[in-house]
């Protein structure tokens, strides 16, 4: 049975299941790889995406659940978003397989509160683990971000 | 066979390691070096300016990494070596990874091709300033011929040659083709480190953080082939269970699902996609013989130790050897001046982010793996096994890992080795990707294994030991070793031997025993340190309180006394920009552990409060000699790194079973540290002019020390005498 999702932007017709997790709908069947695959019960933020802006936790969304939300990836980010650049100047990624899902929490959370207290960072944070241990790096990148108003992709 | 492999004092274990598995190899062949050997049957196309250096026309220089890059910044360091002694412009400097080629890129500390022990920066030192160096002679002397002016005149900057008197200047790109028909110098002239530009800078950064900022970096789990399949494997609950029988018939009929077979580790399940091989390796029902497992909670494996310390169970096979024997100790003295102790470790799980996976290709004798390939020699051996073929036949192209502290390497590639056996039977040279689950990598062993501890100290007079007996028992990591281990195993006793402290008492009794079990163990960053530098400096604060001194004085005269003048230099740095002897933070409790790894020396110093009932690190000073600083943001890094995986660990890390049945399955029950529970780390480097050591492992195993050490502090605070801290 075919699904239409609304990813990046683009109208995608796949033909995963009901009931696949849509981390594996953007990884196998569409070839978005940036987002990844960590835990798989939602505890390590690593398959992290944006519903409508809303960070969710991909492995454990099923694709019948997306229904017409827009989907937002890393990869929609370009490289060159605020919070990417702020990532790049305080070299914060280590093994940088966490990365995609941190960034996109933070993402969610400048677009939400553009001035974020150190409390609201880890509020917004603490679902995304980090075992090479970046976490002050991410903190120092999202407060960096803050200053250069970043913007939620357009979806 | 072995000759130029002289282990020195620290990290030799991990040489050992893989020489050993070398030398497995080597009983294929005899009358050629190992690394000859066992690059035989690979093709590896080596440039003008030899394996670790390409320079294309555009100017841009490319840097061929032998090691794998899995968070530790090694790319950055490597790269920045050969750009110092090249004199290239950095901005054009790239880092691509080395294929599997033992001859061209063994580790030279290892004399295998692999990443481990902190050795990358150490062991590539003198070889990557060497190529360096020869490219650069290589460009000079094109130079020279194309601009008609002395060689000796020309200087080099930024990827430009330039004749100052004349004017006249030429670039890499320019002169590359003429530079690759030079002859390389067979001894090329080094920098004088005086002169460096680039290294010990701040400009040194690392070269894949857009990369991995933008999801385009490359992991095993990101590999997608044309007509790749994907594989997940049912492996039993316990520890040395086998396959007695399996129905296949539910899998089967799971949409995707293309097969399902028994391999020696389990049963795999390969699949169209990952979702359909984790559905139909959820439907496949297998039977396991279980008269081989492990059958043992984790509980009954530390009381087995226990025993061992009290002489149960000691045998002519299972005894106590010693590791450092001096004077006589102490046994009579009681009351005041005894200090007694034991100290009990979990088992750990290395959970880096992303589970354990490979993709494994397999057409008749030939086999090629695209992953992350931490001991490139060890996976060929072993995959040449499967396959019959020579080891160096075997391809890997290694690409980034989702960390790995130590589980991507094994004796037996584990992982690897299951990968292969799915793809032989799938053959033709179609990839299968196997996929692990959270689950499958926390069930999957190969822990840090149980270690205890028992101490027993007697002071002099003025409060320091004269008399220290210490009784360690832990796993053997190098159990599985294909060539048995001469005499004692070294990780098991690493950091407690060798100890300032043991060094500064007069009297030594010290002894380790081995049992073996059935659980997997493995190195887990840092090693042995991961419990013994707890041990010696948990130790030595709680001697210190009981003498009544502050722990940094304390520790400065035995320091004194054993001439560790490393330890001292770093101790006072961290002192110093901590602010000891001023007050703390309000609130807050400081606590200091020093330790030396993997040659580096770290220092740090924790505060540390207590808050809803947990320990709450805020700030932590990091001093650290690591000889020479190649790069400065990345050795910060590595210390934040540590402190963060040694302190999860110390908070909240345990692996326990019931029955022989693992009871942590994914972070919901095996916690780790949170970035709202992560301390904030000041790193500061001792200025050394000796050769680099590593920065991976060293930061790792303070911090708990520290913390302990913190907590004992505090107002009314106590040892901690096993970890985790937090209990679950």
């Amino acid at each position: 049975m075919a699904t239409t999702l609304d990813v990046n932007g683009k109208a995608m017709t796949v033909k995963a299941a009901p009931g696949t997790p849509l981390l594996w709908v953007l990884r196998d069947e569409l070839g978005l790889t940036g987002t990844k695959f960590g835990c798989g019960i939602a505890q390590c933020g690593a398959c992290t995406v944006l519903a409508d802006g809303q960070p969710i936790r991909a492995c454990s969304t099923p694709v019948d659940a997306v229904g017409g939300a827009k989907i937002t990836t890393i990869e929609s980010l370009g490289g060159q978003h605020p919070v990417q650049q702020a990532w790049v100047k305080h070299d914060v990624p280590q093994c940088g397989y966490c990365q995609s899902g941190q960034i996109m929490s933070a993402v969610a959370l400048l677009t939400a509160n553009p001035s974020p207290s150190d409390a609201d960072i880890d509020a917004a944070m603490d679902g995304n683990i980090c075992r090479c241990g970046t976490y002050q790096r991410i903190r120092a990148a999202i407060k960096d971000a803050a200053g250069a108003a970043p913007s939620a992709p357009q979806a | 066979m072995n000759a130029h492999v002289k282990p020195a004092e620290t990290g030799a274990t991990r040489r050992d390691v893989v020489v050993g598995a070398t030398l497995a190899g080597g009983a294929l062949l005899v009358g050629c070096s190992p690394a000859d050997m066992l690059g035989m049957g690979a093709k590896t196309e080596v440039g003008a300016f030899g394996p670790f250096i390409k320079i294309a026309p555009d100017g841009v220089v490319t840097v061929i990494s032998k090691h794998i890059e899995f968070g530790q910044g090694n790319h950055a360091g490597l790269s920045a070596i050969v750009a110092e002694e090249l004199d290239a412009d950095w901005s054009k400097v790239k880092v691509e990874q080395a294929p599997a080629n033992t001859k061209l890129y063994a580790n030279t500390l290892m004399g295998a091709q692999g990443t481990g022990g902190s050795t990358a920066i150490a062991n590539s030192w003198m070889q990557l300033r060497q190529a360096g160096a020869a490219a650069r002679a290589m460009f000079v002397q094109a130079a020279a011929a194309k601009l008609g002016v002395p060689a000796g005149e020309l200087t080099v900057k930024d990827s430009v040659i330039s004749h100052a008197a004349s004017g006249k200047s030429a670039t890499f790109g320019e002169l590359v083709a003429e530079a690759a028909k030079v002859a390389p110098p067979e001894k090329p002239v080094l920098k004088d480190p005086k002169a460096f530009t680039l290294i010990g800078t701040d400009r040194v950064r690392r070269k894949d953080s857009q990369a991995k900022s933008e999801g385009s970096a490359r992991f095993t789990q990101d590999v997608q082939m044309p007509d790749m399949l994907t594989a997940m494997v049912a492996h039993p609950q316990r520890f040395g269970a086998k396959v007695k029988s399996f129905d296949a018939a539910e899998a089967k009929k799971i949409p995707g699902v293309v097969d399902v077979f028994e391999i020696p580790s389990g049963v795999a399940v390969v699949a169209e996609n990952t979702w359909a091989a984790k559905q139909g390796r959820e439907a496949v029902k297998v039977e396991w013989d279980e008269s081989e497992a492990e059958k043992r909670g984790s509980d009954q494996i530390l009381a087995m130790y226990k025993d061992l310390v009290a002489g149960k169970g000691v045998t002519d096979k299972l005894k106590w050897q010693s590791f450092d024997t001096r004077g006589a100790v102490d046994d009579k003295t009681t009351g005041a001046q005894v200090f007694e102790a034991t100290y009990d470790f979990p088992f750990l799980a290395h959970a880096a982010m992303e589970p354990m996976n490979c993709v494994a290709q397999v057409k008749g004798n030939n086999a090629k793996l695209t992953f992350g390939s931490q001991t490139p020699t060890v996976d060929q051996l072993n995959t040449a096994k499967i396959v019959l073929n020579l080891p160096g036949a075997i391809e890997i192209e290694t690409l980034f890992a989702g960390g790995s502290f130590g589980r991507r390497t094994n004796f037996q590639s584990d992982y690897v080795v299951e990968c292969v056996h799915i793809a032989k039977k799938i053959g033709k040279n179609r990839p299968v990707k196997l996929v692990w689950t959270r689950e499958d990598d926390m069930h999957g062993g190969y822990y840090r294994p149980i270690a205890h501890h028992a101490v027993r100290v007697v002071t002099d007079a003025e409060g320091y030991p004269s008399s220290w007996r210490h009784r360690i028992v832990t796993q053997s990591l190098m159990k599985g070793s294909p060539i048995p281990t001469k005499g004692l195993d070294e990780t098991a006793v690493e950091g407690c031997k060798g100890s300032p402290y043991l060094k500064a008492t007069p009297n030594v009794d010290a002894q380790a025993i081995l049992p073996e079990t059935g659980v997997p163990v493995l190195w887990w960053r840092s090693v042995g340190a991961t419990h013994t530098a707890y041990v010696m400096e948990h130790t030595i604060d709680q001697l210190a309180k009981k003498a009544g001194k502050d722990p940094v004085e304390y520790r400065r005269a035995l320091y004194t006394k054993a001439g560790a003048s490393r330890h001292l230099a770093a101790l006072n740095l961290a002192a110093e920009k901590a602010g000891w002897g001023a007050p703390p933070t309000a609130g807050y409790a400081r606590g200091v552990a020093v330790h030396e790894s993997f040659g580096s020396v770290v220092a740090q110093i924790a505060e540390v409060k207590m808050e809803n009932g947990e320990p709450r690190v805020g700030r932590v000073v990091v001093a650290v000699d690591c000889g020479v600083a190649i790069a400065p943001d990345q050795i910060a890094a590595q210390m934040e790194g540590g402190v963060c995986y040694g302190l999860s660990a110390a908070l909240f890390g345990a692996i326990t079973m019931k029955d022989g049945v693992v009871d942590q399955g994914n972070f919901d029950s095996y916690r780790v540290l949170r970035n709202s529970e992560a301390p904030t780390v000041e790193t500061y480097v001792v200025p050394s002019g000796n050769a680099p050591s590593g920065v991976g492992e060293p930061g790792t195993p303070v911090i708990a020390p520290a913390v302990a050490n913190a907590l004992l502090a505090l107002d009314g605070g106590q040892p901690t005498f096993a970890l985790p801290i937090m209990k679950a």
